[in-house]
């Protein structure tokens, strides 16, 4: 073999080659629906799909998959071409969101059934199956039959089943929607040790920021079968660009026009840390807000005079929902409810620092 | 467990009442007088006549060949209705039910024409391979297959219609092709549907009698299965007509009773 010494060691250019695994534009038309996104992975690296029911995640993940056929579009995985091969051909590793484990089959069967399916010998096959239940934990439940697990368990399995083909491609979905919230918290840290250790691309789909932030090096929001935002989870939450992305977060949002250090937003102007011009995004949490029954001296920068259109717990604290030339959310104590003696269609002044306010271009 | 309907006051409509036990009573009755009517005394030394024995062992030998090609073939016949799509699918399903509710006097009537000596598939099948079906015991199978093969397509399409078809599809994204998804997800999940469509083609295949005579004939030892021996002893011998009828009633007891919880006890 010739060194390598000849090449131009242009070290970007190769490494541009070798860092997306997955390139994927993903088409699929149904009867008042259309699911059309772009997505790149590079080798391992996690990327989560987040929207709300029916924005079309799990169609896109079925897509890559293999199981939903594409109106148009194209995957390519290590520059090689999957939207012409059935599900079976391609090198994928999918985890279902009820994870569909064999019923008649036990653990070690469950994940022995890939690699059998790949050619694998038998022998062969329950070895590596039992290695891999080993590393996730199982070892001593390889002959149970599914239905004997726990949702924890079978969900460790299903991953286990997944990671058996040494796929360069893993999909899941919904991965921790079937758990309790007890078992949610253990296995949402175990699986993202798991993603740690792969070392292909990975795509999973989920409605729940949580398991988004913690399993994900980035995150694409999908509504109505768009890419609506993409960045890393830090600053999809810092910089909510959809109503949708804003109450995940829980921030408040708007759009608005921004002249310097204010953007104008309806009638009212809100002042923000950030200075810019031009259309603009303005956020800030709903516990910066705090509401006065009289307008407040020393005038905050940030004031308007609102309506309280609805007052419901949240956590330990009270969420007040106000109407008025914004609508909003404010957190405020329950002691401060009862100081302030708030009740449903009251007028009350709201006030936010504008050190808490951001704006950022729209 | 199964959720009794709550008995409301008053009294019963007897415009109802008295035609369902009369219903009862007319289904019951002749079962009952064929149990009052047989020589119990003289069952054992009857049943172990040669020529009840003779027709047993080769209504059993039939029904079990029958059943077999129904399986082999009924099978996946059941899953191209069920899981693939195609042109004319409801047609095909109408067809593979034509024999269910065709007299099976017609259906041996149809068989002979197409598999008899001059048959369109007879004739080429004797000058071909000097193959002749009826009147044969081969004939017999052959009658009690086309009877009661739409029992077990029916019964193991049900079961694939009701397996939850992304199992399937989990087995695929592991690299199973499609014969392989069949023979160890789909086949393992549907086995009741299939065993019980089995024990119902078998059943239905055994009871066979108009198919099998206009078809396959009555001569003793080769074509004389047990229904067409309880209609010529009811000439000559009538309690021997009993014997070989309660040997069949006990047949079919086993079988519902096998098939208790499909059927008996649903709602």
């Amino acid at each position: 073999m010739p060194a390598a010494a000849g090449e131009p060691v242009s070290g970007r250019g190769a490494a541009g080659e070798e860092a997306v695994s997955l390139r994927a534009r993903l088409r699929v038309n149904r009867p008042a629906f259309t699911l059309d996104i772009a997505l790149d992975v590079a080798p391992g690296e996690v990327v989560a799909l987040l929207g709300p029911n029916g924005a079309g995640k799990t169609t896109a993940l079925r897509a890559l998959a293999g199981l939903t056929r594409m109106s148009g579009g194209r995957i390519s995985l290590r520059g090689r071409d999957l939207d012409g091969l059935p599900a079976e051909s391609r090198p994928i590793g999918m985890v279902f969101q009820d994870y569909l484990l064999f019923p008649h089959l036990s653990a070690l069967e469950n994940v022995a059934f890939g690699p059998r399916c790949r050619g694998v010998a038998k022998a062969e096959a329950r070895r590596a199956a039992a290695a891999l239940l080993e590393r996730v934990g199982l070892a001593d439940k390889a002959a149970a039959r599914p239905r004997q697990l726990s949702g924890g368990q079978a969900q460790r399995v299903a991953l286990a089943r997944a990671l058996a083909v040494r796929p360069e491609l893993l999909l899941l979905d919904e991965p921790l929607a079937a758990l309790d919230a007890h078992t949610r918290l253990e296995i949402r840290s175990q699986l993202r040790r798991h993603l740690d250790d792969f070392d292909g691309a990975t795509v999973l789909v989920t409605h729940d920021p949580l398991d988004a932030m913690v399993l994900a090096d980035r995150l694409i929001v999908v509504e109505g079968g768009a890419i609506v935002q993409q960045g890393a989870p830090a600053e999809v939450a810092r910089r909510p660009r959809t109503d949708y992305v804003a109450r995940l977060v829980g921030l408040n949002l708007y759009r608005g026009v921004a002249a310097g250090s204010g953007v104008k937003v309806g009638e009212l102007l809100l002042h923000a840390s950030e200075h810019f011009d031009g259309p603009a995004f303005v956020a800030f949490p709903p516990a910066a807000v705090a509401l006065y029954r009289s307008r407040p001296d020393g005038s905050p920068r940030n004031l308007w005079q609102a309506r309280i259109d609805g007052i419901e717990r949240h956590g330990d604290n009270v969420r007040v929902h106000l109407g008025g030339p914004v609508s909003a959310f404010a957190d405020i104590t329950p002691a401060a409810v009862a100081e302030l003696d708030l009740s449903p269609g009251q007028r009350i002044w709201a006030s936010v620092k504008a050190t808490e306010t951001h704006a950022y271009p729209a | 467990m199964s959720s009794s309907t709550r008995e409301r006051a008053g009294r019963l409509p007897w415009m109802l009442v008295v035609p369902a036990v009369a219903g009862l009573v007319f289904l019951v009755l002749p079962l009952a007088g064929l149990l009052i009517r047989a020589p119990w005394s003289t069952l054992g030394p009857r049943l172990a006549e040669p020529h009840v024995l003779e027709a047993l062992r080769l209504s059993v030998v039939c029904a079990s060949v029958a059943t077999l090609i129904c399986l082999v073939l009924g099978v996946p016949l059941a899953w191209l209705l069920a899981r693939v799509s195609f042109p004319g699918r409801r047609l095909v399903r109408a067809l593979v039910t034509v024999p269910l509710v065709l007299p099976p006097v017609v259906g041996g009537v149809a068989l002979l024409l197409v598999l008899g000596r001059r048959g369109i598939v007879g004739q080429w099948l004797e000058s071909a391979f000097g193959i002749t079906l009826p009147f044969t015991t081969a004939g017999v199978v052959i009658a009690e297959a086309f009877v009661a093969m739409p029992f077990l397509v029916i019964s193991v399409e049900g079961a694939l219609r009701g397996a939850d078809q992304r199992f399937e599809e989990a087995a695929a994204t592991l690299g199973a092709s499609r014969w392989v998804v069949f023979r160890r997800v789909t086949l393992p999940m549907i086995m009741p549907g299939v065993v019980a469509g089995a024990v119902l083609c078998w059943a239905r295949a055994l009871g066979e009698f108009g198919a099998t005579i206009t078809f396959a004939g009555n001569f003793p030892g080769t074509t004389r299965t047990m229904p067409l021996a309880v209609y010529l002893a009811l000439e000559t011998e009538p309690e021997a007509a009993i014997v070989l009828s309660l040997v069949l009633l006990a047949v079919s007891v086993i079988i519902l009773a096998s098939l208790r919880d499909r059927w008996v006890n649903s709602p």
